[in-house]
Parts: structure tokens; sequence; C-alpha cells
């Protein structure tokens, strides 16, 4: 069965996004390679510098660039960087995130509806990331996005899936693809948000901070392969209180 | 505690001679160290008072090895844990201490280490801060570059790589003021990505105005938070203001700048009540400014022209390796800045665990970079070095240094929106 991942009116067979902020660049064509990724996000920032040590051209050939809008503070910031990107070459996708909390780094879900909004207009594939929330996510679809991209713990933590009821309802009720981003630490957390019904997952500080970074990038694209096909294959029957008894209960209906 | 700061230069007239006697010797002949001058801004704030009334409870020989333990047990890290990390106890338990901060750094920031390079303008000052190699009594050649001569440093600094810079001047406003400052800052965005200021406090208006200019960070250093040091130490000026000076960093932020940079000066005071002051200092503001980046730098006193006496005191490596550690379990996400005054090895050793900016191709003179980039005699004249660095390594050799270790060096990581 052919199952091809669908953004953007785009088509791709591998269902791992890789961040590249947090490793060496030098990395970056292994860690594609290893974890079969076709998508690689940078942050704007990082690539707008000079030829030194420019993001770009460590970019294998045939990936497809995924810049964000990282520094951005409000909705209006995030469009001129998304703008910009498309300037330096960097494709019509974008990844929307803006926050305005140093700390935890979550995302504003307001500004990124407004920013999602005009540069939906403007033909960008967006890809807004999100803290789940139904309604944010509701009115992001009517903003135009691409996909939803809501967090699974705060960025950077490794929590795994510590919204997991609220993406498991962003799962059932929107129908864009769900990226899972952030907070995913273990390949397995990213087989589970992948068996829960995720169209892909997105990682980097779980890669960066992993002792052979080819290695992990390779355990996290088995880990999503798996979760894909166990989502596919329809998860077995789960018992969550007691035996089921032997005897149908309905086995009295007469009719 | 005392370092041999007093040097009287030959230079000095008899009358200055008298004056700066008297300033040293009379605390009566000064000016009261809390009062706002005329000009100075004052804003609402409450940051002051909640880090002074925490840092004068401080306590740090209550702490034990238990409390210290269970600190670095929490994956939270509350004030009062920051408080055990920081105490004597702390100390036997610097290698845990020192993995945990670099655990807390590879989450926040993977394995980055950012690089950047100050640019000293003028060394012109106003000021009679004891410690300090520009201070209007010492005898230095002094210095202010124009436009022309800028724009060459400039050129000279960017045609080496680096692509983010911090302007500095001495704190003298007659020799240079915002204006001046600000056209700096408007050539140095045609070189660098990101711009950068350490000078004299200002008012928001002007912070606004200088942010409008380019520059999106500023770096204020307490020096010392006990504010009776602080008053023995900056004897004459308008630095001698303790609370204009606190509240600079908010100042900066309500005029719109990306970002804030904090510091005490270690050696001047109790450094482990300093350290505790500069975290609170952080943690407050981010609190009441979320949006607001912060970072923290951890200088320690270096020998200055005319006075080679003048060093750290009580704040060896181990005790500064101590604080930094701290900094980062109780501030994760902020970003940390070490120094050229800092040696080689233990730049090389610190960016591992928590450091995540280093300076690199450092003069702290005026006007030297070619001279000291390229070490060609140049026929213009060099003003005086602020103090004496120890780390001279260049950006190349720095960079393949970060990246010998394992790390990522990164030249930006910064766009201006």
């Amino acid at each position: 069965m052919e199952d091809k991942f669908i953004l953007g009116g785009h088509e791709f067979n591998s269902r791992f996004i890789l961040g590249s902020g947090k490793y060496s660049l030098k990395l970056i064509e292994s860690a594609v390679r290893d974890a079969g990724a076709e998508i690689i996000t940078l942050a704007v920032r990082r690539a707008n510098t000079k030829e030194q040590e420019n993001i770009l051209d460590y970019i294998p050939e045939g990936v497809t660039l995924l810049p964000n809008t990282s520094g951005a503070r409000t909705a209006q910031e995030a469009v001129r960087i998304a703008r910009l990107a498309r300037e330096i070459g960097c494709g019509n996708f974008v990844k929307v995130e803006i926050m305005r909390d140093t700390k935890y780094l979550l995302p504003d879900n307001n500004e990124t509806v407004k920013a999602t909004e005009i540069l939906a207009n403007e033909g960008f594939v967006v890809l807004p990331y999100m803290y789940p929330d139904l309604y944010a996510a509701r009115d992001l679809v009517n903003a135009g996005a691409s996909a939803v991209m809501p967090l699974a713990a705060p960025i950077g933590s490794n929590k795994g899936l510590a919204t997991r009821e609220f993406i498991q309802i962003l799962v059932d009720e929107i129908d864009l693809p769900v990226i899972v981003d952030a907070g995913i630490g273990r390949p397995s957390q990213a087989c589970e948000a992948m068996e829960m019904g995720a169209a892909a997952i997105m990682a980097n500080t779980a890669l960066a901070t992993a002792g052979d970074l080819p290695m992990m990038a390779s355990a996290f694209k088995n880990a999503v392969e798996a979760g894909r096909k166990a989502y596919l294959s329809g998860l077995g029957r789960v018992l969550t209180r007691g035996a089921s008894a032997s005897d149908p209960l309905t086995g009295f209906l007469r009719d | 505690m005392d370092n041999r700061f007093f040097v009287d230069g030959e230079h000095l007239s008899p009358s200055a001679l008298e004056k700066k006697h008297r300033l040293e010797t009379d605390p009566s002949s000064r000016t009261n160290h809390m009062e706002y001058m005329s000009g100075m801004e004052k804003i609402s704030s409450d940051i002051m008072e909640k880090v002074l009334c925490e840092m004068e409870s401080y306590d740090y020989t209550r702490y034990t090895a238990k409390d210290v333990k269970s600190a670095l047990q929490h994956e939270n890290c509350s004030v009062e844990d920051f408080k055990a990390l920081l105490s004597p106890a702390a100390q036997p338990f610097l290698e845990q201490m020192a993995e945990r901060a670099r655990y807390e750094t590879s989450k926040h920031f993977g394995n980055t280490v950012y690089m950047f390079t100050p640019l000293y303008i003028a060394n012109y000052c106003e000021n009679y801060c004891v410690y300090c190699g520009f201070n209007c009594y010492n005898n230095i050649s002094r210095m202010k570059l124009n436009m022309e001569q800028i724009e060459h440093e400039m050129k000279i600094i960017s045609d080496s790589g680096m692509e983010e810079i911090l302007i500095l001047t001495g704190e003298s406003r007659a020799m240079s003021d915002i204006e001046y400052i600000g056209k700096a800052c408007k050539l140095a965005r045609k070189y660098f990505r990101m711009v950068g200021l350490e000078i004299y406090p200002v008012n928001t208006d002007e912070y606004k105005y200088l942010h409008e200019c380019g520059a999106d960070y500023v770096t204020v250093f307490q020096e010392t938070y006990d504010s009776d040091r602080f008053s023995e130490l900056h004897l004459l000026g308008h630095k001698r203001v303790y609370p204009y000076r606190f509240d600079a960093q908010e100042r900066a932020i309500l005029g719109g700048m990306r970002g804030v940079a904090f510091s005490a000066l270690l050696g001047l005071s109790d450094f482990r009540k300093d350290a505790l002051a500069s975290a609170l200092h952080v943690y407050y503001l981010q609190r009441k400014y979320p949006h607001a980046e912060m970072s923290l730098s951890c200088p320690r006193l270096r020998p200055i022209i005319n006075n080679d006496k003048i060093n750290p005191l009580d704040v060896g490596e181990t005790q500064l390796c101590q604080i930094i550690c701290a900094y980062r379990i109780f501030l994760p996400f902020v970003g940390i800045t070490v120094s050229s005054r800092e040696s080689e090895s233990f730049r090389n050793g610190i960016v591992k665990i928590a450091a995540t900016k280093v300076s690199a191709g450092v003069s702290t003179g005026i006007g030297d970079h070619e001279s000291k980039y390229s070490g060609k005699e140049t026929d213009g004249n060099q003003g005086d070095e602020q103090f004496e660095i120890n780390d001279g390594r260049s950006l190349d050799v720095m960079y393949k240094d970060i990246e010998n270790e394992g790390l990522q060096p990164v030249l930006n990581d910064y766009l201006y929106v």
C-alpha cells in the first residue's frame, strides 16, 4: 500500500522532519541520510549569514527546506522573517513559530493565527507551531494552514507526550496533517505519537543531545515507520477494564 | 578583603591630587550614591528592592551538604536551591553540579557556542571607579575614534569573519554622546548581523533611539550589588548613582531592546552575594518581561595599566566554575558569556559545561585592531586598554578550538526585525 505524506500539495515518503538548530552543520548530511528525512527545518536567523558557515551549503540536494521564524515575537515579525526566507531562496514552505517567553519558548497561538493568515494569502505553505488547543487549531485551518504542529512538551525538554490527550483531540478533529513537534525525547515517544495518528514527527534536541547522532537518527526513522504502520493497521484491542465476558452481555435480546 | 586600588599618577596637579585623596579618604566629600542626578529617569520598579532584600538576608554559611544534594535532585531549581548551590557547602559537589549544568545547557542550547568581539570606540571617562583602567584619574592615552576610524576598525573585524559586535565606550556622556554612539550603531549594521552596546546607562527614550539605530542588546554591569561597597568603589561621577544603574536593563527593555545582559565584577565584594544578586536580577526581570532575552557574564577583576596589583582575590577558577554552574542550573535558558579575561584552558573547559558565548579576537584598547590582527605597525594613534586580557586567541583559532571540542561555533543566530 502506498502511504504518501502530503503536505501543501507536495508528496513525501518520510514522516520524520529533522530540526537542524542544535548540532553541527557537518552532521546534517549524515543525519538526513540516517533519518531518511526529506524535510529539514532551519532557522532563518541562522541561515541569514555570511558564506563561512551558511547552513544552506550543508543541506543535501532533494531535501525540502522548512525555514522557521524563530526569533519572532509578533505576527508582524514572523511575516517579515518568512518573506526574507523566500528572498534568500528557502522556497515556499514556512514553519511559523512565535514566542513571547524566553524561558519556556511556548508558542503564542493568537499571533500565530494572524501570521498564518497573512502568509497563506501570500502563497506560503504554512506550518504553524502551536500549543495544542482545539479552538486555535480550527482558527489555523480557517486561516489557511497546511498542517498544524502541536507541541508534545516544552521545546528541548525531551519529556515526550506531555500533551497527549490534547494532541489526540486535534488528530481526531482537525482535517489537516497533525505534525507533533517539540518535546519528543525518545524514539518510543515518536512511535507512540504516530500510533495515535500523527501525520509526522519533528525532532531536534533528542538527536542533538544523543551520544551518536546518526545512530539516533536511524532509531527515530524506524520508530516513526513502526508507529505509522501500527496506526494504519488499526491497533489491536486494548482491554482497559477487567476481562471481557465469554457470554455476550447482549445475549438476552430476542429479536 | 581589599585590593590595593589607589594609585597617584605623576601627571595630576596638586589640586586634583587633593580632591582625589579627599574622595578616597573622606566619605562625606562624596555625593549620596542612592540619589538620582538631574536628567536621570526614574521608572517605577520593585525589582531592586526584591533583589536587595534576598541578597541582604542570604547567609551562605547556613547551607549544608544535605541542602546541596537535595537542590541537585530537584527537577526545577528554586531560589532556595540556588542559594545552596552558591554556598561553600556546594564546593565538594562541583563535579555533580558541572554534570547537571552540562545537561541543562545541552537541553536549551544543544552544542552551540556563540562568538562575538568587543569594539571600544572611546575611552574617555568622567568617573572615578577605583579598579578601572579608564578611571578619570588614571594616566592613560585617551582617544575617541571618528566615524572614519570606526568604519576602518569594523571592516577589519568583519573581514576576520565576525558577525556580532559589542560596541563599548568609556562612561563619558560629554565625550561620547548618544548621537555619536547612534552613528556608530548605524555603521555597525552595515558590517555585522548583531550589534550590542556596553555604554553608560541612559534613559528609555535614548535606548529607543539607539535601538532604532540598529542596536538590539544592552549590557550593563552593576559591578557590585552591595550598595555600600558600590559607594566605596565608585567615588565620583554619574556612575556613582546605584539605583539608576540598577534599572538600566529595565529601561533598555522598555526602549525596545531585544535583550539585556547583567553582571557583577567578581572580586569587588562578597562574590557569593554578588552572584546571587546578579542571577536574581535576571530572574525577577524575566518574570516581569518574559519576552526579553537575558544573559549573564561573570567577569573577575583583572590588572589595569598603572596598577598590576589588582586581582580577583578569593574568586579562584574553582569558585568561578561553581558560580557559572549554579547560574546554569538556576537559569537554564539564559545565555552565559565568558570573556577573554579568563584563560584559554578555563574557557575551553567551561564552554563544555555551561558557557554559551565567548569573545575572540579581543582588544580592549582603542583603534588598534589593525595592528593587533595583522601585526602591522600603524601610524595612527591608539588609546590604552581598559584591562589586561588573558586569552588572546583570534576568531580563527577560537573557532577551530571550539570545533575540536566537539561543539558547534556559531557566528550569527540573529535577525534584526
